[in-house]
């Protein structure tokens, strides 16, 4: 029981995490490594709303997730937009700016473990036997209805819709009067703020740490990569395969072992089957 | 507004193309336009010891040069046979690894463990690489990111090569003046070593994998073969500096596969340029020592580096060795359309 309501709970936090990388690659095709860095950023943003300006809770949750927004979209337009379809211009380029934004936090004080943020709700229930805390209930009810809500606005909103015709076929979307760029930074944006989200929802459960982005990132890439990048599904399930694996083995061999999980998972899934599970790229794309 | 435009133009400059025929030996102008370069890199890398001051400046040679190393081995293997692996820690913390066991536990002395360490780490790098030599851009960037970032958590976590303390008590080379010289030795012939093989047959092969690999499949020709080789020339370079590392410090850990030796190889190619093997060994010249110099700033030579990794692939993606070359080659003027 305890390892089933714990793997849920560690499922959708890893699926809040990967849901931006998967969105922002789907869509423009970027792998946007600075995304552990956007999570992290929009942490500190939150503590020094919260703390230092002295703003309620929630208006400093929504403003930060509007400054992650910007921050994202900048991203996009001054630097990101220069390299577009450069692979690994972009891996490097977005590595770099992630490395900027980390190491500058570490530097700008950042650290330690004086960090944290409230949590939404005090107190824990039972669930079958299990003490879960209100906070992990939330956050998994949040993350849920965050998920579902995606899959709503981009099945169902002109945007979404926009984006989705970016993510099957750009020059097609071109030549139906989609703004390719200005799709891909609203997409970068949208991709931010889902990393901003995450980092509200995960981290009161603990302190905020600048290696954690790192962390963040190698999660959101497994995420990906086991459901194949460019779909969202695929991101969804894996991160209940991951999650599950990860709880698993903490369970029966120890917590050590959680992050080589992660990351056998993605080499093993690169080496077998590199599109994933649900993934959208043709085989001869990826391999020769 | 004059209607008038200009247009600034290249052109080679006269002692460039008297010197790439067989003018080049009949006079000692030409013969020094070819060699001169080539003289100054040579010579000022052998004059670096005697240049520097301070134990502690003394060492940071022997870091340029195995960073130089790794960086050649990169701009080699992406810009030559077309794999580009982030993984540069990879192969630094493998042969690192394999030096210190053989040294620590077999006790062999460095005049082995070194060229050991660069070919049974070779061997070892290209056997994690082989399943995914198939893949492709994106893919096998993040593979081979992750491969040493999977060594680093595994050794944590079943606590092998003494774990997170790593192993300690190897044996250094013999005195700074070895090392120093070991090191800008095998740098030297890494890098004419790869200049020739890149003009070989197997050269032309590798950058034709690069260009487009299904038409050399169609050739008859076994691909995989080739770029297995090509990555265990990559990595054997690579495993050799991690060898050399192992010994400097005396000491081999986890921090060997630390990031930075995937990151900082990777921005000194960008800065240098890419595709031109001098590149990569300019930009370390330039980027190791600044980031020495930062280092009382901590985290920020980090933030400083990729800074600098983000300017140039946004304004100046092509380097300064091309600038160079270029400059050096050829010269402008503005001409009417």
């Amino acid at each position: 029981m305890e390892i089933l309501v714990y793997g849920t709970i560690n499922s959708v936090s890893l699926a809040l995490m990967g849901l931006g990388f998967a969105m922002v690659y789907g869509i423009s095709r970027i792998p946007n490594f600075a995304h552990g860095a956007l999570y992290i950023i929009c942490g500190f943003v939150t503590w020094t709303f919260f703390h230092k300006i002295g703003l309620p809770y929630s208006i400093s949750i929504i403003l930060s997730l509007g400054v992650n927004a910007i921050l994202g979209m900048l991203m996009y337009r001054f630097i990101l937009i220069r390299v577009r379809g450069m692979n690994i211009s972009e891996i490097i380029a977005s590595y770099a700016i992630g490395l900027i934004i980390l190491e500058g936090l570490r530097f700008g004080g950042f650290r330690g473990m004086t960090y944290t943020l409230p949590v939404f709700m005090e107190g824990s229930m039972m669930i079958g036997g299990v003490p879960v805390d209100y906070h992990r209930l939330i956050m998994t009810i949040i993350g849920v209805l965050l998920i579902t809500g995606l899959w709503v606005f981009t099945h169902y909103t002109k945007i979404g819709l926009a984006l989705q015709g970016m993510a099957q076929d750009e020059q097609a979307a071109l030549m139906l009067g989609i703004d390719s760029d200005l799709m891909a930074m609203l997409a970068m944006g949208f991709g931010a703020v889902l990393a901003g989200a995450a980092a509200t929802l995960i981290l009161p459960l603990g302190n905020i740490v600048v290696e954690s982005g790192y962390h963040v990132l190698i999660m959101s890439i497994a995420v990906c990569i086991v459901g194949g990048l460019g779909s969202w599904m695929g991101a969804f399930f894996a991160a209940f395969i991951i999650g599950y694996a990860q709880i698993l083995t903490s369970v029966f061999i120890g917590s050590h072992f959680q992050m080589v999980v992660a990351i056998l998972a993605i080499i093993l899934t690169l080496i077998l089957k590199p599109s994933g599970l649900f993934g959208q790229q043709k085989e001869l794309e990826e391999r020769v | 507004m004059s209607t008038q435009k200009l247009r600034k133009e290249r052109i080679d400059r006269g002692i460039k193309v008297r010197s790439d025929g067989l003018y080049a030996l009949m006079s000692w102008r030409e013969l020094s336009y070819l060699t001169l370069p080539r003289f100054i890199l040579i010579a000022g890398l052998l004059a670096l010891p005697f240049l520097i001051p301070g134990m502690y400046w003394q060492r940071v040679i022997s870091i340029v040069c195995i960073y130089a190393i790794l960086a050649l081995s990169f701009d080699f293997l992406a810009h030559y046979v077309g794999l580009v692996s982030l993984g540069g820690a990879f192969f630094i913390g493998t042969g690192g690894y394999i030096a210190g066991i053989l040294n620590s536990y077999f006790s062999i002395p460095p005049v082995f463990t070194i060229p050991l360490a660069a070919i049974l780490g070779g061997a070892v790098c290209t056997l994690f690489i082989l399943p995914c030599l198939p893949l492709k851009g994106v893919y096998f960037a993040i593979i081979t990111l992750m491969y040493p970032l999977f060594m680093a958590r595994v050794i944590e976590a079943f606590d092998i090569f003494g774990g997170t303390d790593g192993i300690v008590g190897i044996d250094s080379f013999s005195s700074a003046f070895v090392e120093q010289y070991f090191v800008i030795g095998m740098l030297l012939i890494f890098l004419f070593g790869i200049r020739r093989l890149v003009t070989t047959d197997r050269g032309l092969i590798f950058t034709a994998i690069m260009d487009n690999d299904q038409a050399v499949k169609a050739s008859g020709i076994n691909i995989t073969q080739y770029k297995a080789l090509a990555v265990f020339i990559a990595s054997a370079m690579g495993c050799l500096g991690g060898a050399c590392l192992t010994h400097i410090y005396m000491w081999s850990g986890i921090s060997q596969f630390a990031l930075d030796f995937s990151i900082l190889p990777i921005a000194a190619t960008v800065i240098g340029g890419a595709g031109t093997l001098v590149g990569p060994i300019i930009g370390c010249l330039i980027l190791v020592p600044v980031s020495e110099f930062l280092r009382d700033f901590g985290t920020l030579r980090i933030v400083f580096y990729a800074s600098i990794l983000v300017g140039f692939i946004l304004f100046r993606s092509d380097g300064i060795m091309v600038f160079g070359q270029r400059k050096y080659e050829q010269f402008e003027r503005w001409t009417k359309i």
